[in-house]
């Protein structure tokens, strides 16, 4: 098994908008990866006073992010806010499947196709390990940057304590059961469709997001085909590089093309992976956290809706009415509130996404050039080799 | 002897690697047999050239030589592939230093050499044997000398004639005739300069079965005396019949332009062969409009079940010959060839898979396009939907980039090595040649001792009346197999000498389709590249305009 130990990246490639507020840096130096688990090493730097220390470091697990953000998402204080979306567990299962295919086919190739391709895997598990170090680690700072989430208490603890957090994270299972996230998953797209639309803006971003989020798992979807597809071209070139070595010397020179053709090839798909798939994937994520908050505003309505229906019932009846008036009245307070922060919470995160978007595909089409301006100098150079010999 | 050993050991550039002994010892196998050519060729002098007019020695020394570099091109192991290469391979330069080193020897005692080589095992080289050489080196020696001086052999013949000028085209595929007993009919246009050729521009239109029965003529008269003869391509019953039921779609017509391309090729490395390019069937093929319908070609034909049946009893012959290798550059040559056949196949399965890869690539980058063009319409920021757009415009010229690419990977790589598995078989059905035509001479010894030990039985026997006519009758057995013997001995001599000549000039073959082919195919490469850069650079200021 793979183990990999105090792993440093600098990785950034979906950008979240921070402020360059500095009074709470978070970020994850390094992790362990065991077997299936992986050690997250979280570490703090604050000059808030509502940290015992200016600067510390936990280890978490992967199970504790989700506690934290199930928290986040079941406290009814944030309903008007879009929570960021829980990092995704990490997956080595693809990396650990074919490196148990390799192990298994060594056998039939040579020992420096077998080498190659096993540097690949490597390189594949560190590219899989590095992208889910850094998903966590997005979600923490989005947490640490955003004005009402940071002051949470929650998000506190799992920043300072200091001891195993799977005991408190039993607990809240046991209190909320997960109930309300089933609850979540399945009403949402029939009731945000479902309640009629008092506010314009609302209405539009209903469309839109709607829309939009089906649109976005689909390219999500495809471009990780694209990728992956674009990975196995570049895996191939091993596999030829190693048998032309085998044959001639005369074809060394066509030899080392194939080889830097493998890794520029990989590169471009890493790259592609890292700037467009990775892009798409943490936005199909984003977007159903604002779906999630479209929701919460819906039933919000319909609470609202209904509450105004029972006065209107109590009155008629002359029963209960203060009752219902002051139902009616937290179900208005808490409606209002949610538009009003459910519309700063939209409108900031298009602007988010737009950014987030364009820093990517910049970044993308620079590199894309790169590597290909690379590999042109250097395929016209072996060919130069190659005729004059 | 010894003496020739360790002088041609030290000329050798690579000598210094490794043992020192073996190299002078498996030399002398086709240095002997080098020789003895030398003496046959030595009587058609060959015309013009300077360099040729040295015989004997001089040539010798400028064979080995310019072996080194010849080998070096065709050898995998060759430890120094920078310094060589960018040698003149032109014997007259290398020629004044090496003839010294030949001049002292006794030509005579060479040939006496000569033929203890081929029918026994010389005492000497059995405990070279036995060292057990790595195979790294071994292949080094031996076809170094032999693909050069018949590189010069090959040179001799063309300079014969004219130049090596011609080139032949297969195009213009037509279908002729409806359903099943439809066929494609092929022109084939021939451009050449050379003198056996009546025109300097021939086209005939040929159908499939036509090739098939050229190469089947070939083979019948070539391949038994050890001649490589190039593999035809192959049948394809699904492929045919597609195309003669009409399907118009792009599998048939990706089939016919393959089969285009592979009876071009096919063509083409026939005529490059000097001694198919003279026979009559080959200029037949070429030149005359009409050709008799080559029948036995159909699999399910008389013709067809009696190769079926031939091919197995050679394959059950094969088995059951367990010839006494006394050379061990044919030994070594029959396990560089397997060898290669193998990397061979697993190059092709490898590249094959390239090519399925790079067409899915295509496949999904299409429809990442699409999913992107929605994005982009779904997308309610006017600067970001934009750039979408643009992206998924893109994606979709990156589509047919990987398409394309993925057709120059197939028909200047894959093709390329499916031509060459089939080709290593032929180079392998060309030393079982050698181990029948050598069953054949030992089956004449048996059958002559035989037939001497029944002599001299009869001369033991105490039947006095039937003593005279038996003897006599014996004696003209005897005579008749000892001419078999010697024919026999002949015939495994010269098939011998054939396969080498053949070997040498399959490598050099080899070496510069594959540079070539490679060549091309990099180039490929540096086009989709720069392309890719053109399509990305376009993109670019799409995707900074996003505000």
């Amino acid at each position: 098994m793979i183990i990999f130990v105090c792993v440093v990246f600098q990785l950034r490639s979906v950008s979240v908008d921070l402020n360059n507020d500095v009074s709470l840096l978070i970020d994850i130096p390094d992790a362990l990866c065991e077997r299936d688990k992986v050690k997250f090493t979280v570490h703090t730097k604050t000059t808030l006073s509502v940290f015992q220390k200016p600067e510390f470091s936990v280890p978490r697990q992967h199970e504790d992010f989700i506690w934290l953000h199930d928290t986040l998402v079941e406290t009814e204080e944030y309903a008007g806010l879009i929570i960021p979306p829980a990092p995704p567990k990490p997956d080595f299962e693809s990396p650990r499947e074919k490196m148990h295919k390799l192990g298994e086919g060594e056998a039939t190739m040579t020992k420096e196709e077998y080498t190659k391709m096993k540097q690949e895997l490597e390189a594949e598990y560190l590219a899989v390990f590095k992208k889910t170090v850094q998903v966590h680690e997005v979600f923490l700072q989005r947490l640490s940057s955003h004005p009402v989430l940071s002051k949470d208490r929650n998000f506190q603890i799992f920043l300072e304590y200091d001891q195993d957090l799977s005991v408190r994270r039993k607990n809240a299972k046991e209190m909320f059961g997960g109930f309300f996230k089933n609850m979540v998953k399945s009403a949402d797209e029939v009731l945000i469709s479902g309640v009629k639309e008092v506010d314009d803006f609302f209405e539009q971003e209903k469309t839109f997001l709607l829309d939009y989020s089906t649109k976005i798992k689909d390219s999500t979807t495809k471009a990780e085909r694209m990728t992956r597809a674009h990975k196995n071209v570049a895996d191939d070139y091993i596999h030829v590089a190693a048998i032309l070595n085998s044959i001639s010397a005369e074809e060394n020179t066509a030899l080392k093309n194939f080889t830097f053709l493998q890794k520029v090839e990989g590169r471009v798909a890493s790259d592609q992976e890292l700037k467009l798939t990775e892009l798409l994937r943490y936005y199909t994520r984003d977007i159903q956290a604002a779906k999630d908050l479209l929701y919460r505003r819906a039933r919000a309505l319909a609470d609202y809706e209904n509450s105004n229906k029972a006065l209107d019932k109590a009155r008629l009846k002359s029963k209960d009415v203060a009752q219902a008036e002051d139902n009616q009245r937290q179900c208005m307070q808490k409606f209002e509130k949610l538009s009003e922060s459910g519309k700063k919470e939209l409108t900031s995160f298009k602007g988010r996404r737009v950014v987030a978007f364009r820093k990517n595909l910049v970044e993308m089409a620079e590199l894309e050039i790169k590597h290909a301006k690379n590999s042109v100098s250097l395929l016209q150079g072996c060919i130069e080799t190659l005729k004059n010999c | 002897m010894t003496a020739m050993k360790t002088r041609a050991a030290v000329i050798r550039p690579n000598g210094g690697r490794g043992s020192h002994d073996r190299p002078g010892a498996s030399r002398l196998g086709p240095a002997s047999h080098r020789r003895e050519k030398m003496a046959a060729e030595r009587d058609p002098p060959p015309p013009g050239d300077a360099g040729q007019a040295r015989f004997g020695e001089a040539e010798d020394g400028e064979d080995l030589f310019v072996g080194a570099v010849g080998a070096l091109e065709s050898n995998p192991s060759s430890p120094e592939p920078a310094s060589l290469p960018a040698e003149d391979i032109s014997a007259n330069s290398n020629g004044p230093k090496l003839v010294d080193s030949f001049l002292d020897d006794d030509p005579d005692d060479l040939f006496a050499e000569a033929t203890e080589e081929v029918s026994l095992d010389s005492p000497e080289r059995e405990p070279i044997l036995s060292d057990g050489p790595s195979p790294a080196i071994t292949p080094i020696m031996a076809p170094r000398i032999d693909s050069t001086l018949f590189d010069q052999a090959l040179e001799e013949e063309e300079d014969n004639g004219d130049t090596f000028d011609i080139c032949i085209s297969v195009s213009d595929p037509e279908k002729v005739g409806d359903g099943m007993n439809a066929y494609m009919a092929y022109k084939v246009t021939t451009k050449t300069s050379l003198s056996v050729f009546s025109q300097n521009e021939l086209s005939v239109r040929r159908r499939f079965s036509d090739f098939l029965g050229l190469h089947s003529k070939l083979a019948s008269k070539y391949m038994h005396s050890g001649y490589i003869v190039p593999p035809a391509p192959e049948k394809s019953i699904v492929g045919m019949t597609k195309v003669k039921v009409g399907k118009e779609d792009s599998s048939s017509t990706e089939f016919v332009e393959k089969r285009r391309s592979a009876l071009e090729r096919y063509l083409m490395r026939t005529v490059k062969h000097p001694v198919m390019l003279k026979d009559p069937n080959v200029l037949q093929f070429l030149e005359s409009s009409e050709l008799p319908r080559a029948v036995s070609t159909q699999a399910l034909s008389g013709a067809g079940i009696l190769r079926m049946v031939n091919k197995a009893a050679d394959a059950v012959n094969k088995m059951t010959i367990k010839m006494n290798e006394s050379d061990a550059w044919f030994e070594e040559k029959q396990q560089q060839f397997e060898n290669l056949d193998a990397q061979f196949r697993k190059l092709h399965a490898s590249v094959e898979s390239l090519v399925c890869h790079r067409k899915e690539l295509s496949l999904n980058t299409a429809s990442f396009a699409k999913s992107a063009a929605m994005l982009g319409n779904s997308e309610d920021h006017t600067a970001l939907s934009r750039a979408l757009s643009q992206l998924a415009e893109m994606e979709e010229k990156m589509e047919q980039l990987h398409m394309d690419q993925a057709y120059a990977d197939f028909y200047l790589f894959a093709e390329l090595l499916g031509d060459y598995v089939r080709l290593l078989t032929a180079v392998k059905g060309v030393f079982d040649q050698r181990m029948k035509t050598w069953s054949k001479w030992q089956d004449a010894q048996l059958m002559l001792q035989r037939k001497r030990e029944a002599e001299a039985k009869l001369q033991y026997a105490n039947k006095p009346d039937k003593l005279q006519q038996a003897k006599d009758e014996i004696k003209e057995e005897i005579v008749e197999w000892e001419g078999k013997v010697q024919q026999g001995e002949r015939d495994f001599e010269q098939i011998s000498k054939t396969i080498r000549k053949e070997l040498g000039r399959f490598e050099k073959e080899r070496v510069k389709d594959f540079k070539s082919v490679i060549i091309k195919y990099l180039e490929s490469l540096v086009q989709t590249q720069q392309q890719l850069i053109k399509y990305w650079e376009a993109f670019l200021p799409e995707a900074k305009a996003i505000a």
